[in-house]
């Protein structure tokens, strides 16, 4: 700009019209760059936060797609009667008790005879069971428990392989480096190959992923009972935080005379919805652990500190939907001989519903991805059974992430990158659902 | 009955009283509704506030007041003795409870043996499912008996109370139900009550929050001089074995410098690249990139914390590690600072842009117009005009950011390290005060020792700080705003 003036008074004063129209032309060619390099450095920074964007989901993806799918192994068991029932009693609660070492014999026959091995060689057979997973005895054996009817028969049963055996055939852990290196040794190797060849050995759905609880085996461990207790978090949450909030936008909003308080309680509401989740945990422990002894890593305390945390958004939103419903409204309503709270209740609040729902579900999309205050009230606990109410000890799906996330076993990374995949797949649905929602309801005045 | 039944109970009656008091005024008012004071929902909505709120209170108050008169009903049964060890009072209470849940497990024969002294209490539980960590005491087994008389005896109190409060309220209600009852400003003014009930949930959260961190952080505080907290420069909190008195050195200031540190890189990924990208979208970029490009930015706000702890866990340390550190030999951890730093970073562009975005199109239209009609180009008008005169709203959004990542907690416990050092490299492992908080608080459960009650100091202390920020970014727009309005 100074220089535009600058040039301009120079021609004024020199007279010489070529020497001025060159002049601006230097200043202009230096301001023009300096234009497109600012515009470049824009451009740039929105394309670096977009790559970070895709390297983001693209590393989560390119780690977690596999686990989707799992080595599975399928022999033919001999369900032989004198090894499960050897005292002819073939109740479910007889088949759970004794020794579960002999269901590790019917795998062990069946090994055999599926890699046609010379029953007196040990060394063969242990080599075999050790690309099974550990919890196929008792995989078996609930299995027969369900069913005493598959005693005495031969049936084909799919067991899991192990996670490094798993992670070997997907390719993650390589044959090319030394074997001393390496999770899977040669002869390992040797009876993969063999399997493959005879098509027992194959990869599957990973439906475990889906409905198995925490287990120390990655190919056993799922977010099922995460996703239960997540779930029954967001109910409490729901419950809890809509009705609240509404009440507390609709007073703060249509009610609330401009004072001292009301504005204490607005400020207020606006920091809370800025301070650390942490710091809600660490609340929800003193208050609701300590002090009121309701039960620790309970998804009951979960919805409850997660309900705290939800409110300011869900205030927030709300009372921007109510501010968004014409005055006319309100004043059509009274003028027709509505009270306040009738006119409230019948009118603006309908009207206003869209805004509300959609401000719900993304504080309840936030509410399902908060880690920390979880980890406070004690949520982060090695859950195998399902929670049957909300007052039953619990995980949820972002603490279970966070405890695979630590174990240092391929398998475990995956599977984490895959419960990563599941909860963004619920926050995407969420999203979508809300962005719909006001699409469909929106109402421009 | 239990608390579950009891409100089952209370929700029935509260339908049944609402059906009864329309029913009636519907009746009193005869064919012509018109002599009604109110509409007849009104009147059943009255009935049903009659019935409903007396019991609720009656039964949330004495469902609170429960365990501090069985704590006392045992108190009062323990022996002197014990009573004087004031450290262990809390653990004899709970010792107390769990043999009172064992009593009413066991039959009544057994009960008579274990009295007298012929079987071991313990085993007999142990045996019904109630396993014990130790062997149950005499005074125990008093202690327990009075507390189940006790708790029995509330229950049963319990049930009367909301029982009768039910009854008498729907009755009084009903009888009250009158074609001239004002029944509609009777149930506004308890649905406005409810209202302003519900909006001072906010404030209670706030109480509670300083309340609960204050109790803790003073109790925690009477162990460890403020002064050796805030101005240590040492972070060794040694193990809490339960019941030990050794204490370790508690220093803020490690934590202090690692939060800092961390949240400096986090702002210099997410200040420039979210100033330019707003800058780019409010200025430059047509409809159709913006519709695209904001949106797929603001994902990044979107998405959960954990989620870039795991990012940063897996991919950018080992990358910083493997490509950065292990060359220029100034770290061998996959844990740093720098780490930490950049993850954050990515996650706080979104809050840097897109407030910057509102607060930049915030600017009137006729500073822009004036500039560019002066012969200004399009960035000398951004620079020079817009930006100073947006530039109290960046500093806004920009100490907003700062206190989000000060308070950030996923990202660091999982990428910064556990190691409270106050170094200048940043490739070596740091530590955050929030990382200290969950690690403090993870497997210990007792409330006694400073290891434990240190987690609450550093959350008060965390809380000031953001709160500050806060309070000054959100003064500092909301002038900001005002001044354009």
């Amino acid at each position: 700009m100074t220089e535009a003036t600058s040039s301009l008074s120079a021609s004024r004063i020199g007279g010489s019209e070529t020497r001025s129209i060159s002049k601006l032309d230097i200043g202009l060619k230096r301001r023009y760059a300096a234009e497109r390099r600012f515009r470049t450095y824009g451009l740039v920074a929105v394309t670096i936060a977009i790559c970070f964007l895709v390297a983001l989901f693209g590393s989560i993806v390119a780690k977690g797609y596999t686990a989707f799918q799992q080595t599975r192994i399928s022999m033919i068991v001999n369900f032989d009667a004198n090894i499960i029932a050897p005292d002819g009693d073939r109740s479910p609660a007889a088949i759970m008790a004794g020794n579960a070492f002999r269901f590790d014999d019917l795998i062990a026959a069946s090994l055999q005879s599926t890699l046609e091995l010379d029953p007196n060689d040990e060394d063969a057979l242990y080599d075999g069971l050790d690309l099974l997973s550990k919890g196929s005895a008792p995989m078996l054996r609930t299995m027969i428990a369900k069913d005493p009817s598959l005693i005495g028969t031969k049936r084909n049963v799919d067991f899991y392989a192990t996670g490094d055996v798993d992670s070997f055939v997907k390719g993650s852990i390589r044959a090319d480096i030394p074997e001393s290196q390496r999770l899977v040794k040669d002869r390992h190797i040797a009876i993969i190959q063999k399997l493959e060849k005879e098509g027992a050995l194959r990869l599957a759905f990973n439906t475990g992923l889906f409905t198995n609880g925490a287990s120390t085996r990655p190919e056993l461990a799922g977010v099922g009972v995460a996703l239960v207790g997540s779930l029954y978090m967001m109910l409490v949450v729901l419950v809890l935080s809509l009705p609240l909030g509404v009440a507390g936008s609709i007073y703060l909003e249509e009610f609330a005379p401009k004072n001292r308080w009301t504005d204490l309680i607005e400020v207020n509401i606006n920091n809370l919805a800025a301070v650390p989740s942490i710091v809600y945990g660490l609340l929800g422990l003193a208050v609701f652990i300590n002090f009121a002894h309701l039960p620790r890593s309970a998804s009951l305390v979960g919805g409850l500190v997660l309900t705290l945390t939800t409110l300011p958004t869900i205030i927030i939103a709300t009372r921007a939907a109510l501010k968004a419903v014409p005055p006319s409204i309100r004043e059509a309503g009274l003028g027709v001989g509505a009270s306040k709270m009738q006119t409230v209740f019948h009118h603006v609040l309908p009207l206003a519903m869209p805004g509300v729902l959609t401000g719900t579900i993304i504080g309840l999309a936030h509410a399902l991805g908060e880690t920390a205050p979880l980890l406070m009230i004690g949520m982060k606990a090695f859950i195998v059974e399902y929670p049957t109410t909300p007052f039953d000890p619990a995980t949820a799906l972002p603490t279970q992430i966070y405890m695979w996330a630590t174990e240092p076993e391929r398998a475990f990374t995956e599977r984490t990158s895959a419960a990563i995949i599941v909860l963004l797949a619920f926050l995407l649905a969420m999203n979508s659902l809300a962005i719909i929602l006001r699409r469909a309801f929106e109402r421009r005045w | 009955m239990g608390p579950l039944w009891l409100l089952a109970l209370i929700a029935g009656l509260s339908f049944f009283g609402f059906v009864l008091g329309r029913w009636k005024s519907v009746v009193l008012s005869g064919k012509g509704r018109g002599s009604l004071a109110a509409r007849p929902g009104y009147y059943g909505a009255y009935v049903l506030i009659w019935t409903a709120m007396p019991a609720l209170l009656i039964l949330v108050a004495l469902s609170v007041a429960k365990p501090f008169l069985i704590e006392q009903t045992v108190r009062t049964n323990l022996p002197e003795q014990v009573l004087a060890n004031a450290a262990q009072l809390s653990l004899e209470v709970s010792g107390v409870q769990q043999v009172a849940a064992g009593l009413k497990l066991v039959t009544p024969e057994e009960l008579e043996d274990i009295r007298i002294g012929v079987v071991a209490a313990r085993s007999t539980f142990a045996r019904h499912g109630l396993p014990l960590g130790q062997d149950v005491k005499p005074y125990q087994l008093v202690a327990a008996a009075a507390l189940n008389l006790v708790s029995d005896g509330l229950d049963t109190a319990v049930d009367a109370a909301v029982v009768a409060a039910l009854g008498f309220g729907l009755i009084f209600a009903f009888v009250r139900v009158k074609p001239r009852l004002r029944a509609r400003n009777l149930v506004e003014n308890t649905v406005l009550a409810l209202l302003i009930a519900a909006s001072s949930v906010a404030i209670l959260t706030t109480v509670g929050i300083v309340l609960s961190l204050l109790f803790q952080a003073l109790q925690f505080f009477s162990m460890v001089s403020p002064a050796n907290f805030y101005l240590g420069t040492v972070w060794d909190p040694r193990f809490a074995a339960a019941g030990s008195s050794e204490s370790g050195q508690f220093g803020f200031l490690p934590l202090f410098w690692g939060t800092l540190y961390i949240s400096f890189f986090a702002m210099v990924v997410a200040v420039p690249i979210g100033l330019f990208s707003a800058v780019y979208m409010a200025e430059y970029a047509t409809s159709k990139v913006r519709s695209i490009a904001k949106p797929l930015i603001e994902i990044l706000a979107g998405i959960p914390t954990i989620v870039y702890g795991f990012f940063a866990l897996t991919t950018v340390g080992p990358m910083i590690r493997d490509y950065i550190a292990l060359p220029l030999g100034l770290g061998t951890s996959g844990n740093n600072v720098l780490t930490a730093g950049l993850v954050m970073g990515i996650m706080i562009i979104p809050y840097v842009s897109s407030l910057s975005d509102d607060i930049i199109t915030a600017v009137p239209r006729s500073l822009r117009d004036g500039s560019l009609a002066l012969g200004a180009t399009r960035s000398e008008t951004m620079r020079q005009v817009i930006l100073p005169a947006a530039l109290p709203g960046v500093v806004g959004a920009v100490l907003l950011a700062v206190s989000r990542a000060i308070g950030e907690t996923m990202i660091v416990v999982l990428a910064a390290g556990v190691a409270a050092r106050a170094s200048l490299n940043p490739f070596e492992e740091m530590t955050t005060i929030t990382v200290k908080i969950v690690n403090q608080l993870t497997g210990d459960l007792e409330f006694t020792s400073p290891q434990t009650l240190v987690a609450f100091a550093l959350g008060i202390t965390l809380f000031v700080i953001t709160l500050g920020l806060n309070v000054l970014a959100l003064t500092i727009v909301r002038k900001y705003r005002e001044q354009y309005e």
